[in-house]
């Protein structure tokens, strides 16, 4: 690659901001681009329902790399800009103030965002979603009411949002339309362990039920649920989902399903257009099909696996994945996306929130929950990445060391 | 001023293989490791974010951070995989008896 290249990376979040430092550190010389449309550079989005949102942390040490750093590895960072065309023809983007800009590759890490509630009364004042520090910082000001707030979705951001918001003085209600908590991502013993957890610290659970419609003049005043109950509430956290931003690519011909369509080396449909992160839909050989992965871990390894692959120094991309939620005092974790397994095996103490729920499959973990317990998640990952058999009662037998198992 | 000195920190018997444990020696916060017998020191935080590698785990020579699973070379510091770029500071030391020893300096 040579001087005169142009590498544009569009999005400015985690996975753009490890395509644009991993181009520099596997030694491109060109010229790189990184665009974003929001005002701030790359920053982590895990406190923002949590750290940031109870203000224990600010907006410049969630950022992945200080301004100086960029500087330091010559990466020009475009703020507040919104591309609106990929020119592939021409091998050119357009921004929404009519730039044009010339690229030789082309990196699309433009990320997700929320998917909308469509109910009478959702653009009241004192409704948010939670995808961007303006977000947390809107939603960090309607707390200050200490009221009664409506958390509409019982997910990940809902169950994050609800406990920082107890912890906040507020009152949550969590409103669930389906019969269990977070019941897309964890298995019915782990939402009923949620359950009794959020219950247990005093959050109020509704399952099984949804919002009719919410009220007010201007400001939110009430939320009418779906059996009628009338709830005088000033907040709503809306977290049903995500939907990978897509637009730019499938405009422009890209294979667009679930997410922009890439290979094990990031590469879209154009071999000069690279894409990762929670936009990217890629093929996992571990698990045996395609997925497309909203996680912090993934957003990072993916946009390093784009960034090598820009410069054809690709390795197959091919992680287990791994997600952590943090929930008052419960650190939860997960590895694996397990669609079936033949045993469930407990190792720690579920009464005292301190265990790992392992899913196995002909002897080999396929997936784990954990609570409170990373370690032995974390060896589970080695035991899982490494295809070692495992006996149930071994694995269950605190007695036992998890590394031992890796040794047998 | 750049003498090493080195502090009493523990006992063998108290850091079984593949542990770690958090101590403090000359106002520094340190972890100390059994990798295979052999004792090793290093910084007690993990440089990506200030979390503490004790509640980390060790897997053959190497200590992952519990947060984000940054690796690091427990003989060397050496930051094996991101989000970790920098290395961790190591600190030398040394077994007497039953005792295990960091070198910090004065």
């Amino acid at each position: 690659m040579s001087k005169s290249h142009t590498f544009i990376i569009v999005g400015a979040s985690q996975a753009g901001g490890w395509v644009a430092k991993t181009l520099r550190k596997e030694g491109f010389d060109g010229k790189i681009l990184l665009i974003g449309e929001e005002p701030y550079l790359p920053y982590e989005r895990p406190p923002l329902s949590k750290d940031a949102l109870l203000g224990k942390t600010d907006l410049e040490s969630t950022f992945f790399w200080q301004p100086e750093s960029y500087k330091d590895d010559d990466i020009d960072v475009l703020l507040n800009t919104r591309v609106i065309e990929i020119k592939r023809d021409t091998q050119s983007i357009i921004c929404a103030n009519g730039d044009v800009l010339n690229y030789d590759k082309l990196a699309l890490t433009t990320g997700a965002r929320v998917r909308c509630i469509s109910i009478p009364g959702a653009d009241l004042l004192g409704v948010h979603y939670l995808r961007n520090m303006d977000d947390t910082l809107a939603i960090r000001k309607s707390a200050e009411k200490k009221d009664t707030a409506i958390i509409i979705g019982g997910g990940w951001i809902g169950l994050e949002c609800a406990a920082t918001l107890d912890l906040l003085g507020c009152k949550p209600i969590v409103v669930e339309a389906s019969q269990r908590l977070c019941g897309r991502a964890v298995t019915p013993n782990i939402s009923n362990w949620m359950l009794s957890f959020h219950l247990n610290k005093g959050v109020d659970v509704r399952l099984n039920m949804g919002v009719e419609r919410l009220e007010g003049d201007k400001f939110l005043q009430k939320a009418v649920l779906s059996d009628g109950t009338e709830i005088s509430c000033s907040i709503a956290v809306v977290g049903i989902g995500v939907t990978p931003n897509v637009e730019l690519a499938a405009d422009s011909g890209l294979e667009v399903d679930n997410g922009i369509v890439v290979d094990d080396l990031s590469r879209t449909s154009d071999p000069n257009i690279f894409a990762a992160g929670d936009v990217a839909n890629h093929p996992n050989q571990t698990l045996g099909r395609r997925i497309r992965l909203e996680s912090w871990e993934n957003a990072m390894n993916q946009g390093i696996n784009a960034g090598k692959a820009m410069l054809d120094k690709g390795e197959a991309y091919n992680e287990i994945p791994w997600f952590w939620s943090d929930q008052f005092d419960a650190n939860i974790q997960m590895i694996g996306l397990p669609t079936e397994w033949d045993e469930t095996v407990i190792r720690g103490n579920k009464s005292e929130n301190e265990f790992v729920e392992f899913y196995l499959k002909n002897k080999l973990i396929v997936g784990a929950i954990s609570i409170n317990s990373t370690r032995d998640l974390r060896f589970g990952k080695r035991l899982m990445q490494a295809e070692k058999k495992v006996q149930a009662t071994q694995l269950a037998n605190t007695d036992i060391k998890m590394q031992s198992l890796l040794k047998v | 001023m750049n003498e090493i000195e080195f502090h009493a920190v523990g006992k063998v018997a108290d850091l079984e293989e593949e542990e770690v444990m958090e101590i403090k020696a000359g106002g520094e916060e340190i972890c100390i490791y059994n990798v295979e017998g052999e004792f090793f020191a290093t910084h007690a935080i993990c440089t990506h974010e200030d979390i503490g590698l004790a509640d980390g785990f060790v897997e053959g020579d190497l200590i992952e951070c519990p947060l984000h699973a940054a690796c690091f070379e427990i003989k060397t510091g050496k930051a094996v995989n991101p989000p970790a770029e920098t290395d961790l500071k190591t600190y030398p030391v040394k077994v007497d008896g039953d005792s295990i020893y960091v070198g910090v300096k004065k």
